[in-house]
Formats: C-alpha cells, structure tokens, sequence
C-alpha cells in the first residue's frame, strides 16, 4: 500500500535526526580507533593526520561537524517539545536547528581552508 | 486553466485481507463532487457488491476516512477537484487496520487501544453529589478543549508511521482522548491514565513525526497531546520517587 507523503517538515527533521544519529554512531568507533592510534602506532596517526589537511577530508569534516552538530540543535528541539510548556513553532525550531547546524558546519569550514 | 475531464479514472482495492485485488472504474466527473460520492457512485451504478463505510456525509461522524491517493482523508469532505487534478483516483481501506472487506477496515484494534489507554471517563461523582464546576478559561480547560473535537475517524492512526512499526503503540487518537480527561478535574482515574499511557506501547514510543497533525482533518494536534503526557507523566515519577 502506498503510505503517506512525509514530505512535511517535523518528518523530514526526525529523518535527519535519525540518520545523523546513525552516521554518527558508524563515526564514533573509526574515531577512537583513530585515537587509540596516538598510543599504539604513532606512525599511522601521523599518517592519517597528514591525509586530512587533504582539502576532501576537509569537506567530509565539515559534513561531519554538520552532522555532529544537527543531532545536537535537533535532540535540544527534542527536549524542549517533550519537557518544556508546548510551543506551536516546532517547524520553526527544526528550521533553526539546521541553520544553526549550516552556520557552525560553515564557520568551521571556512577556517578549515 | 484546467479542464475537468468527463470521466475519473478510479482504482479501488476490493477483497477480504486474504484476497486483495485492485478494480479500475470510469465514473462520470462532476463540477463538486467529493470521493465519498465517487465511490458512492461506483457501488450504485457499477458494482453493489462494493463495502465501504459512511454516515453522516458532513464530516461529523468519522466513519468514512480511506486513503486517497496513499493520504488518509474523511472522504465525505474532501472535493475530488483538489485531490485529483488529472483525474485519476486510487482508493483503499485505512492504513495500520486489518481490512474486513473493500474499503471497509476493521476499526477494533483502534478502539481496543482507546480502551487500553484508559481513555474513557472514570466518574467522580454520584447523581447526588455536587459536581466540579469547569470555566472554559481554565487551563486545563483550554487545554483539554484543544483535543475534544476528534471525531474517531483514525487518519491520523493511518498516517502515524511508529503505529506502522510499532503494532502495541496506543496511537495518537487514543493519547490524545487520554490527554483531555487528564486534564478534566470531573475524571477520577488520573494515575490510572498515566499508567496507561506510560506502559508498552505508551506515550514514550511517539517520535514525535508530526504525520497526526499533518493528516488531522480537524486540525487537531495529538502530538502536542502526547507530548503533555510525556511531562506529565515524567513528572509523576519524579513525584513517586520523591514520595518513596
């Protein structure tokens, strides 16, 4: 059966909850493994460190403090709605949210450059 | 500008759970016409043999929601003109509900969570006693009063994808009924409520998706509902912790 358009935007921001949320958690093990680097073998972290002033790893950066980022301004707007007096403008947050996601995601990224 | 065209091209899903097939018909497109009278039309002038379910005719009763084009809509008040712009029309039972015949679906498991939920009024008082008066400013009055319009029709059962994924969810309809008596000071049964509504398949399991109010065809909000029986029912643990 055809199921409802979820082109709607309190959707469409639980989708980028979600899916940040999982690509974050498939970050999490790479980057302490990484971590973990610094004490076992040197020689790859520093290894690694050069290939990310590589401009793309820069960019995958940015992607990844957006996603950082987006979780955490999207689970604030989580909390609110759940524990905080009802607000009408929960599309307006989730809006928020992203743009506070671009803007720090950009600034880190245009530094980065 | 655009034309009607003479005829709508409908696609119907006909059959019991076990045997589900799909019909097409050409039914005569009118200036108004509205999907209840299409497929009033069909089962009149084309197959009797067609089940659907209906009453009222001017959105009061709730009875006559199917999907419509994949949306859940009350069919009795949704114009065909601003649903199907190019004459095509795909109709089919309520999503998330069994399916008893044709467009007709089982309503039972909707309602058996509206019991499950406890939303049902639990008196306070005897036909001799006084009675709570109740101001419509109050806020718990005002509150309540946003969620008392819902007419059981089960669109927003049919849109919620965590009822989809999740067949023990209560469901917004339920969550809501429940919200408006936790906050009529005439029900006695508040923790009862809660208890209901905090357990499996409770308030908890929302994901606050937003689909109910999207499809609500009274403009209700159930996830605002539900999430008052979120604080609410946080609170009402902190209480019990501090009490014990």
């Amino acid at each position: 059966m055809k199921t409802p358009p979820r082109s709607h935007p309190l959707w469409l921001a639980f989708l980028l909850h979600r899916l940040s949320g999982l690509a974050l958690a498939l970050f999490l093990p790479v980057h302490l493994w990484l971590l973990s680097q610094a004490v076992t073998s040197p020689a790859t972290l520093d290894g690694f460190l050069a290939f990310a002033d590589h401009p793309l790893a820069k960019l995958a950066e940015f992607g990844l403090v957006f996603l950082l980022a987006v979780h955490m301004a999207g689970g604030l707007r989580l909390l609110a709605l759940e524990f905080l007096p009802w607000s009408n403008r929960h599309k307006t947050y989730a809006a928020a949210a992203i743009g506070a996601a671009l803007f720090l995601s950009g600034t880190f990224f245009l530094r980065a450059i | 500008m655009t034309t009607t065209p003479d005829t709508l091209r409908v696609t119907v899903q006909r059959g019991t759970a076990s045997a589900l097939r799909r019909e097409t018909f050409d039914v005569p497109a009118y200036e108004n016409q509205t999907v209840l009278d299409v497929v009033t039309w069909i089962q009149q002038m084309a197959d009797p043999t067609l089940s659907y379910r209906f009453a009222c005719r001017v959105g009061m009763c709730g009875s006559c929601a199917m999907m419509v084009n994949g949306v859940p809509r009350w069919t009795c008040r949704t114009h065909v003109k601003k649903v199907a712009a190019d004459g095509e029309l795909d109709i089919a039972p309520l999503r998330n509900l069994p399916v008893i015949k044709d467009l007709a679906a089982d309503m039972d498991p909707f309602f058996d969570k509206w019991v499950a939920a406890e939303a049902r009024h639990h008196p306070s008082a005897g036909r001799a006693d006084g009675f709570d008066p109740v101001t419509p400013q109050e806020p718990a009055r005002a509150e309540a009063d946003l969620g008392i319009e819902c007419i059981n029709c089960g669109i927003c059962y049919a849109a919620c994808d965590t009822v989809a994924g999740n067949p023990d969810y209560l469901g917004p309809a339920a969550l809501q009924r429940a919200w408006t008596l936790l906050n009529d000071s005439r029900d006695a049964d508040r923790d009862g409520i809660l208890t209901a509504v905090s357990g499996k398949g409770g308030c908890h399991n929302c994901h606050s998706m937003g689909s109910c109010a999207q499809y609500c065809p009274n403009e209700l909000n159930p996830m605002r509902a539900i999430a008052g029986l979120k604080r609410e029912t946080v609170r009402a643990a902190w209480g019990r912790k501090r009490d014990a």
